[in-house]
């Protein structure tokens, strides 16, 4: 475990920890979009440009900004009421730890592990777009039809029916 | 510790802060925050087993990922565009006074 691996892995769990932890909600989104950051800093490390470079469009470009119009849709930009935290929040702290704990024993614990080197792997684009339209040619089909039905499935249900003062 | 236990280290530590966020949050856009989070977990977990992955030809990691992001990217415009829903009805946004359905 080098060096810059665990800056980057600090500074996106750091990122992560601000977007669940601040009150003003705008500024919550920015640290989200600095956490996605790492985590395509972290997949371009890995090896898998392709995916780095669409968590960065995909999460970066549409995610963060769509969350940003909800905010500023249901006008709760700015400070939130005092109570940001619901009333049980300490059973979810602990049950959260909790897990934590239990799968970094899972991970130091586990010895059947004997990784590769991280070189091994390397894959082209070309490579993804050929499995894509012969292997996966169906989970791409179903892909697209669950995109169009959710893309409707938002419009109609954010549809304001009528018109209201 | 090898480096793939430091990722699947970050990963879990991702995970866990979602669910904190999830579980603790008042603000219903903050949870979907929490849910992004735990799913960019899980594919962090993909990428790290992939990239260790003695079957060096194989891409069924990145597979699992690209249609991963697809499925997130459905997941937060229809909960979006539920919150708005939710807003214009109830006046507000925090999940302990959209409570109608209580017994």
């Amino acid at each position: 475990m080098d060096l810059t691996l665990f800056i980057i892995g600090v500074a996106t769990v750091a990122a992560a920890i601000a977007a669940m932890s601040l009150r003003n909600l705008i500024h919550c989104v920015l640290a989200l979009a600095v956490c996605f950051l790492g985590v395509a800093i972290l997949f371009l490390r890995l090896g898998a440009e392709f995916v780095g470079f669409a968590q960065i469009l995909v999460y970066i470009g549409a995610v963060a900004i769509l969350i940003v119009f909800a905010i500023l849709l249901t006008r709760s930009g700015g400070e939130e009421p005092k109570p940001f935290f619901n009333s049980q929040w300490w059973y979810g702290l602990a049950i959260a730890v909790a897990v934590f704990g239990c799968l970094s024993f899972a991970i130091l614990g586990g010895k059947s592990i004997q990784p590769q080197s991280i070189t091994g792997n390397s894959t082209t684009v070309k490579q993804i777009g050929t499995e894509l339209m012969t292997t996966y040619v169906l989970p791409l089909e179903v892909m697209g039809i669950l995109l169009t039905a959710a893309m409707l499935g938002a419009v109609v249900i954010a549809w304001q029916k009528g018109e209201r003062k | 510790m090898n480096e793939l236990q430091a990722y699947l280290l970050i990963s879990a530590a991702l995970f866990c802060v979602g669910l904190v966020g999830v579980l603790t949050r008042r603000n219903a856009i903050l949870v979907l925050v929490g849910i992004e989070l735990m799913l960019n977990a899980a594919n962090l977990n993909f990428i790290a087993f992939w990239s260790f992955s003695p079957n060096a030809a194989s891409i069924d990691g990145i597979m699992f990922v690209i249609f991963s992001i697809g499925i997130a990217a459905a997941e937060a415009a229809v909960g979006l565009a539920l919150i708005i829903a939710i807003y214009r009805h109830y006046k507000s946004v925090n999940v302990d006074e959209v409570n109608s359905l209580k017994g």
